[in-house]
């Protein structure tokens, strides 16, 4: 293995683990804002309940979050230096500005509200969730600006004399056409699996014979997930439907590759699932919709989509011969199409099921129904949230790898991204030490989820009412490490 | 002033509150087992830091980011040229941060000392580890004229660099055990202050070694003047302590760290990472930096933004400002944010 290839096995691996917490986090926020909220609201003793027992979860998933962040903001220089430095101008600033905006919104008011039960005003209190959760917005906001800058570059100017890109339009890059799309598309995406892991275990907890008591509560949560579960998953659907709008304008290969579209067609057929080989010498669909292709892509059932062929003879003729060729077994300017073609489907089928699953659980909680639902309601309360993940990460997946060869699309391969006076020793030392490391929290992290969840959500207990200037007795922190 | 040397001096800044920050919560995972005797203690201590030690760590993000912004050039030489050493700060960064939050989440006492083991390297090498970094970026490393770190991990481990890892660790370890005197109350407050005193005599000699050996080499008046007025604060500070005011103390050491930390960006500028090949391939503030676009941009958001944060920051360490003592520790560990609910998890495990 060379350097190039290390460095993209740490990324994909660091990449994807992150954003095993980061939607959690983001959709538990607001979810966790919302309950303190209604509690204040109804004083319902389930809501704050329910506050407290998310958000210990949130805690714990959240822990792993910020860790994994540490790495990434440090791995563009380590691993990317190159990267690094034809970027810096444009892609830095939003990094930054994510660090100064964001971070240190989350990080703060997140120390207030874990520790802040007998210390502040209770409006405050639930006030410091909602900042926590503007954070995490912020923080989404700015990274996927930079990520989607990468996907499809603008408001820059590329020096010849330094060979580096300058940027000319902060605006231009702050509100960059994919940018718009794929924001929502996320957001929506961390409510539907936070809505998912809500429900999922409550779902749980319902069936669970030492909780029978508590079943009314975890109705309630059950139904409070579901419901985020599918608003999340209408968003995804509607704004994942104009991602593939702009995407086919923008990076045509990656549409025609998520579909192994070898030649342009209009009425393009969208294929459920299809058998045999995908490089081209034969591709057998066996469940096939017409023109639903032409109709994510453009908006229009005969509309024409470039297939992969002609458009590699393109971008030849526009890049000259592709120096990753031969290091690609994917060919010219185009990406491993089998992992585009399936990564896709599993991103829309999973989500569909999490939909699926949360309308079942709504179904089935609804009012009036008398007995309690079954024992297997329970399974798919685990699976839920772990499909929701999944869908995450292989959305990542095919955005990520459906760039390739592209590092930032049409300037720079990744192949030139890589950094040059990184050894294999230290590359590797990186890759296994942190793949190793990140295993065993992956262990410790699951361990503790799962040891929280089974104790359940706590016995009521009133917090106390603090006066606005804080209260100074002595009795023991109503929260301690 | 040129837009380039107004983000150095923000750069200095943003390591700055890193260091003076989260120095003091390096110090105090770094005391943990000498300063803490039982296990009411250990909570103290963690809990003194409890509420802001991840608003303090976002520092190094924040000037991470910028120096990305501002110097991409830096930014790629230092990150990808130090590549073992951030490794290890990394890895140590992670356990700590999860030290903090994992450790209460046990219920035995063997996983409780595996994470204050986890909290106590955690907290030595990236303290030991900066001072390394910073006192080579200062004096200047291998760099070629494609700008790459030409060196190994062994260039960097020279006795300059060895020292500076040493004036670090002590430091930040006297602003740990003055800040946990200022932050709790009964026995631990006073053992933090004896200890206090004989780490900062051991940190004055360490930091008056390297500083002058910084200004021989590479400083200029404006240096000097800092590092005169550090050393001095030191001294305040061990007086203070001497004489029990816990506050001065801690403000003396803020401030040591504060100008020590300033007066290595000063005999830094205008370089940002002196090369030793061949003083032509240094990086300067000027080569290195970005466009003045860009720094305009950053400037505003800057600007803007900044004073919000230090003032929600400040604020936070307001509504946390009382004395921690073992009193306030619930006897059982809070699983549930509220207290007295272990019952629970015993019926759960049994
Ligand atoms: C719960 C997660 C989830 C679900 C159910 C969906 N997506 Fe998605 N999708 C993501 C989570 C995600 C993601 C992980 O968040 C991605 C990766 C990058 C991005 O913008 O969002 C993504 C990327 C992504 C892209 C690639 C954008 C690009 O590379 O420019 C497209 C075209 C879609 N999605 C379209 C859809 C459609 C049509 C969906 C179903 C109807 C759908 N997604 C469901
Ligand atoms: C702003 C956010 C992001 C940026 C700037 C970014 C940038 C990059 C860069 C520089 C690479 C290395 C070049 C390459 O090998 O392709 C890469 C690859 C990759 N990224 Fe992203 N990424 C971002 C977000 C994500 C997220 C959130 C995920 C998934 C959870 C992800 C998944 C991947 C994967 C799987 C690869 C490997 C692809 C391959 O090597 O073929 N990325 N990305
Ligand atoms: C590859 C690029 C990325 C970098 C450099 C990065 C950096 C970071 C850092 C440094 C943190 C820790 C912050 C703290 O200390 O509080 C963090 C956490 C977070 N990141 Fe990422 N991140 C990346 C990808 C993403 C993406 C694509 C998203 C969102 C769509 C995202 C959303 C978040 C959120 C919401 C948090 C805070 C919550 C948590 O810690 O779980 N990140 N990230």
């Amino acid at each position: 293995m060379d350097v190039l290839e290390i460095a993209r096995w740490q990324f994909g691996i660091i990449t994807v683990y992150h954003f095993l917490f980061v939607p959690l986090t983001i959709g538990l926020s607001a979810l966790l804002a919302i309950l303190e909220t209604m509690w204040l609201r109804t004083r319902k003793e389930e809501y704050l309940r329910l506050t407290k027992f998310f958000g210990k979860l949130f805690l714990i998933n959240f822990a792993l979050g910020l860790v994994t962040g540490i790495v990434q903001e440090f791995q563009f220089g380590m691993n990317w230096s190159d990267y690094s430095r034809f970027v810096g101008d444009v892609f830095g600033a939003p990094l930054a500005i994510e660090g100064l905006l964001a971070f240190f919104l989350e990080s703060t008011f997140l120390g207030l509200w874990v520790f802040g039960w007998d210390k502040l005003p209770r409006a405050l209190h639930a006030a410091c969730m909602w900042l926590v959760h503007l954070g995490t917005l912020a923080s989404a906001y700015f990274i996927l600006a930079a990520n989607s800058w990468m996907q499809h570059p603008v408001g820059y100017f590329y020096n010849e004399a330094n060979g580096r890109a300058e940027m000319i339009d902060f605006w231009a890059v702050m509100f960059n056409k994919v940018q718009l799309v794929t924001f929502p598309h996320v957001i929506m995406a961390a409510y539907m699996t936070a809505g998912a892991f809500m429900a999922g275990v409550a779902a749980y907890l319902y069936v669970s014979k030492r909780h029978e008591h508590d079943r009314p509560l975890y109705r309630t949560a059950i139904r409070i997930g579901a419901v985020a579960a599918l608003i999340g998953g209408l968003g995804v659907a509607v704004s994942g439907d104009f991602q593939g709008k702009v995407m086919t304008e923008v990076q045509p290969m990656k549409m025609a590759a998520a579909e192994g579209l070898y030649e342009t067609t209009s009425t393009a057929p969208f294929s459920v699932l299809t058998w045999g080989k995908l490089d081209g010498s034969e591709a057998t669909p066996i469940i096939e919709v017409h023109g639903l292709l032409s109709f994510l892509g453009t908006g229009s059932f005969n509309g024409e989509v470039e297939g992969i062929n002609p458009l590699r003879e393109k971008y030849k003729e526009q890049y000259g011969q592709d120096p990753g060729a031969t290091y690609y077994h994917a060919g010219d300017y185009s990406p491993v199409i089998p992992v585009a073609y399936w990564s896709f489907r599993f991103m829309m089928g999973l989500g569909m099921v999490v939909a699926g699953g949360a309308a079942a659980l709504l179904w089935m909680t609804r009012k009036g129904r008398r007995n309690p639902i079954m024992g297997w309601v329970g399974w798919m309360g685990i699976s839920l949230p772990v499909f929701a993940v999944g869908a995450n990460s292989f959305g990542w997946i095919f955005t990520e790898m459906g760039r390739q060869p592209w590092a930032v699309y049409g300037l720079m391969t990744t192949q030139n991204a890589v950094s040059p006076g990184v050894s294999v020793f230290e590359a590797a030392t990186s890759l296994i030490v942190l793949t190793l490391l990140y295993a065993v929290l992956a262990v410790i992290e699951l361990g503790l989820l799962a040891k929280f969840i089974k104790i359940g959500a706590a016995p009521y207990e009133e917090t106390p009412e603090v006066p606005v200037g804080g209260n100074d007795d002595d009795r023991p922190m109503a929260f301690a490490y | 002033m040129e837009l380039t040397t107004v983000w150095f001096a923000l750069i200095a800044i943003l390591w700055i509150g890193y260091f003076t920050l989260e120095g003091f919560d390096f110090g105090v995972g770094m005391l943990l087992p000498v300063l803490a005797k039982d296990e009411k203690e250990r909570r103290v201590m963690y809990n003194a830091v409890g509420p802001t030690w991840d608003g303090n760590e976002v520092w190094v993000l924040v000037a991470g980011g910028a120096t990305f912004a501002a110097f991409p050039e830096w930014y790629a030489t230092l990150f990808s040229g130090f590549y073992l050493p951030l490794l290890l700060i990394l890895v140590a960064l992670i356990v700590r941060n999860l030290a903090f939050e994992y450790r209460h989440k046990g219920d035995t006492d063997s996983w409780r000392a595996r994470w204050d083991r986890a909290l106590i390297l955690g907290s030595w090498l990236p303290a030991v580890l900066w001072g390394v970094a910073f006192a080579n970026i200062v004096a200047g490393v291998p760099i070629d004229a494609t700008k790459e770190f030409t060196g190994n991990l062994f260039t960097l481990l020279n006795p300059l660099g060895l020292l500076g890892g040493l004036v670090t660790a002590t430091l930040f370890a006297t602003h740990g055990a003055f800040f946990i005197a200022l932050k709790t109350d009964g026995d631990i407050r006073h053992r933090a202050r004896a200890l206090g005193t004989r780490l900062g005599l051991l940190a004055a000699v360490l930091a008056v070694v390297f500083m002058v050996w910084i200004q021989v080499r590479t400083g200029d008046l404006s240096s000097a003047v800092a590092f005169v007025v550090a050393a001095l604060a030191l001294v305040g500070a061990l007086i203070a302590n001497q004489a029990g005011r816990e506050g001065w103390a801690f403000i003396g050491t803020f401030v040591t760290i504060a100008l020590a930390v300033g007066g290595l960006f000063l005999a830094l500028f205008p370089d940002v990472m002196p090369s030793t090949t061949d003083t032509a391939f240094s990086l300067t503030t000027t080569n290195a930096a970005a466009t003045a676009y860009t720094l305009k941009v950053m400037t505003w958001v800057a600007v803007a933004f900044t004073p919000i944060v230090l003032m929600y920051q400040g604020w936070t360490y307001w509504v946390f400002r009382k004395r921690i003592t073992t009193a306030h520790i619930p006897d059982h560990i809070a699983h549930t944010g509220h207290t007295g609910h272990a019952a629970v998890t015993e019926h759960v495990e049994s």
